[in-house]
């Protein structure tokens, strides 16, 4: 057990080095600053700069946990504050093969879908044209992936609050909405908190279908209707190829590395904040 | 002695089922005002469904069925009365273990004031100090007021419950075991507190303790699998049982 254990414990910390180690060769031959804070991506010219992925995976997940997450929290309240038995009974297995269907199909779902729809109706409400590849088709294919996946630790956290601290609100005279309102979703914050920082990292990390929808273009986006070109996808799209140019390998693991520590980061952040909050109760 | 107090609850052929399971089974009784009536009978008998049902969070229970009357202050609140969230406010609950809202201390004794349209600070600083004392918790929190409310111990916790429930100027205080799980100090501050309170409120303590029983109730109600097995006055039922099943009880003889 304890060599099972210390495998878990260990492979990440073998693959932070690995990564390190890969990817100091383009710390070498590059200052940090143009590295991270310049947008000019030419591997020939040996310019790599990722600011434009950074900000790209960054404004991906920002929407899709925008538009995911008040839509899992007040499907999660329905089902446990207003649904009947028989509808949760309906839905756990429905939210389960949603989050057990296989990204590429999202992806799939997401071009003859989602783009088309973009580009057709969206878009022109705001008279811009596009093909559709792009950051809100990449957040809305992205929100719809990590929906169930959000949604069903929403409800297993909002099922864990006692009975009894509805039953003493109602009893001071509250009505159901201001229970919800200013004991349940209060009482759960925590753990709403923590439902959304793992929607975060799991959008912060998929790759496939966001590889298939979001235009994948160098360039810092604009707005809404740009394409964008998270990290993952970088990594995805030219790992193996053009591994001739020199330091392309070692960048892409950079990319990879970045990848790493912001969840890492990210992840110790929701951890601190959710402390926080349920010292606060 | 009982004939002499009017009347709070009256209930009449309640039967409640919840699913195929018929929990209360014909229920006659009379909740007598300003007195403490305890609830007695072995776990499951149906005394905490009996309870909610009088504020009406059985409603709460998928799949409840609910016949007969229950009258508060002579009016049936099954039928005609429309607004269940006031019903609610008039009967203060103490549940087994103390539930308090996730906010600090002042808020949890606030809150009830506060959705009713209270909220002049120095009404509700007044209104929480008032009622923290009537719980006898003042002294303990005075100058933690604004720590979170379950920083307090399990006791405390249940005396601010209290508070919390008498600051919205309930008519009843409905108590399911509220000292069942707290140590003897806490749990003998909760029955004075109960004992001093009835000259204002009806109360209805739930318990399956007979000397908490013996100690604190005017009036008992005795259920037994669903049903109203004995009610009458406690020193009528301690000394003088009528019933074969209340005497084995009272021996003791199951619990
Ligand atoms: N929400 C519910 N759904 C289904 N059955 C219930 C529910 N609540 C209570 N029951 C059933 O109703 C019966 C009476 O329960 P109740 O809680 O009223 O008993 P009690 O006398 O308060 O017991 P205890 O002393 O253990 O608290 C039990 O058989 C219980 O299984
Ligand atoms: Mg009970």
């Amino acid at each position: 057990m304890i060599v099972t254990l210390s495998l878990v414990i260990l492979t990440p910390i073998v693959m932070c080095i690995c990564l390190s180690v890969k990817s100091s060769l383009l710390f070498e031959s590059l200052p940090v600053g143009k590295i991270f804070f310049t947008s000019a991506w030419e591997p020939s010219k040996g310019n790599f700069g990722f600011l434009p992925f950074i900000l790209s995976s960054i404004f991906i997940t920002f929407l899709a946990v925008l538009i995911a997450g008040p839509v899992c929290l007040f499907s999660a309240l329905y089902l446990t504050q207003y649904a009947r038995v028989r509808l949760v009974r309906i839905m756990q297995p429905v939210i389960d093969i949603l989050a057990g269907i296989p990204s590429v199909v999202y992806g799939v779902w997401g071009i003859i879908v989602i783009v088309p729809f973009v580009s057709n109706v969206v878009a022109p409400l705001f008279h811009i044209q596009t093909t559709g590849y792009t950051l809100i088709a990449g957040g809305i294919v992205l929100a719809v992936m990590i929906t169930p996946f959000i949604l069903n630790i929403l409800i297993e956290i909002l099922r864990t609050i006692p009975s009894e601290l509805s039953e003493a609100t109602l009893s001071l005279g509250a009505t159901k909405w201001e229970v919800i309102k200013h004991v349940i979703v209060r009482k759960a914050k925590p753990g709403i908190v923590s439902a959304f920082g793992l929607g975060v990292s799991r959008a912060f990390g998929e790759t496939i279908a966001v590889l298939m929808v979001a235009g994948n273009v160098a360039k810092i986006p604009g707005g809404l209707f740009d394409p964008v070109y998270p990290l993952p996808a970088l990594i995805a799209n030219n790992y193996g190829e053009m591994m001739s140019i020199p330091l392309y390998d070692s960048a892409l693991m950079m990319a990879a590395l970045i990848l790493f520590v912001s969840i890492l980061v990210f992840n110790f952040f929701s951890r601190i904040s959710i402390y926080h909050l349920e010292r606060n109760l | 002695m009982l004939h002499m107090t009017k009347e709070k609850i009256h209930i009449e052929n309640l039967e409640v089922s919840i699913g195929k399971e018929h929990i209360l089974k014909n229920i006659n009784c009379t909740i007598p005002e300003k007195k403490i009536t305890v609830i007695l009978g072995p776990s499951g008998c149906g005394k905490t469904t009996l309870l909610k049902s009088m504020n009406r969070l059985t409603d709460l229970y998928s799949d409840v069925k609910i016949n007969g009357k229950i009258e508060l202050n002579g009016k049936n609140i099954y039928n005609g009365i429309s607004d269940i969230n006031d019903l609610r406010r008039k009967m203060g609950l103490l549940s087994q273990r103390p539930a308090p809202l996730p906010m600090n201390i002042f808020n949890n004794v606030a809150y009830g004031l506060k959705i009713s349209g209270r909220r002049k600070k120095r009404y509700l600083r007044l209104r929480v100090e008032h009622y923290l004392k009537q719980a006898n918790l003042w002294d303990e929190v005075k100058d933690r007021l604004y720590s979170p409310a379950n920083s307090l111990s399990i006791g405390q916790q249940q005396r601010l419950c209290l508070a919390r429930g008498l600051a919205v100027d309930p008519e009843l205080i409905l108590a399911d075991e509220p000292t069942s799980s707290l140590d003897p100090i806490s749990s003998q501050a909760i029955e004075n507190r109960l004992m001093e309170l009835k000259n204002h409120y009806t109360i209805i303590v739930v318990t399956h303790a007979l000397r908490q029983a013996r100690r604190i109730a005017d009036y008992i109600i005795f259920l037994y699998l669903g049903e109203i097995i004995e009610q009458c006055e406690a020193s009528e039922f301690f000394n003088n049982p009528k019933n074969e099943i209340t005497k084995a009880y009272l021996r003791g003889s199951f619990n």
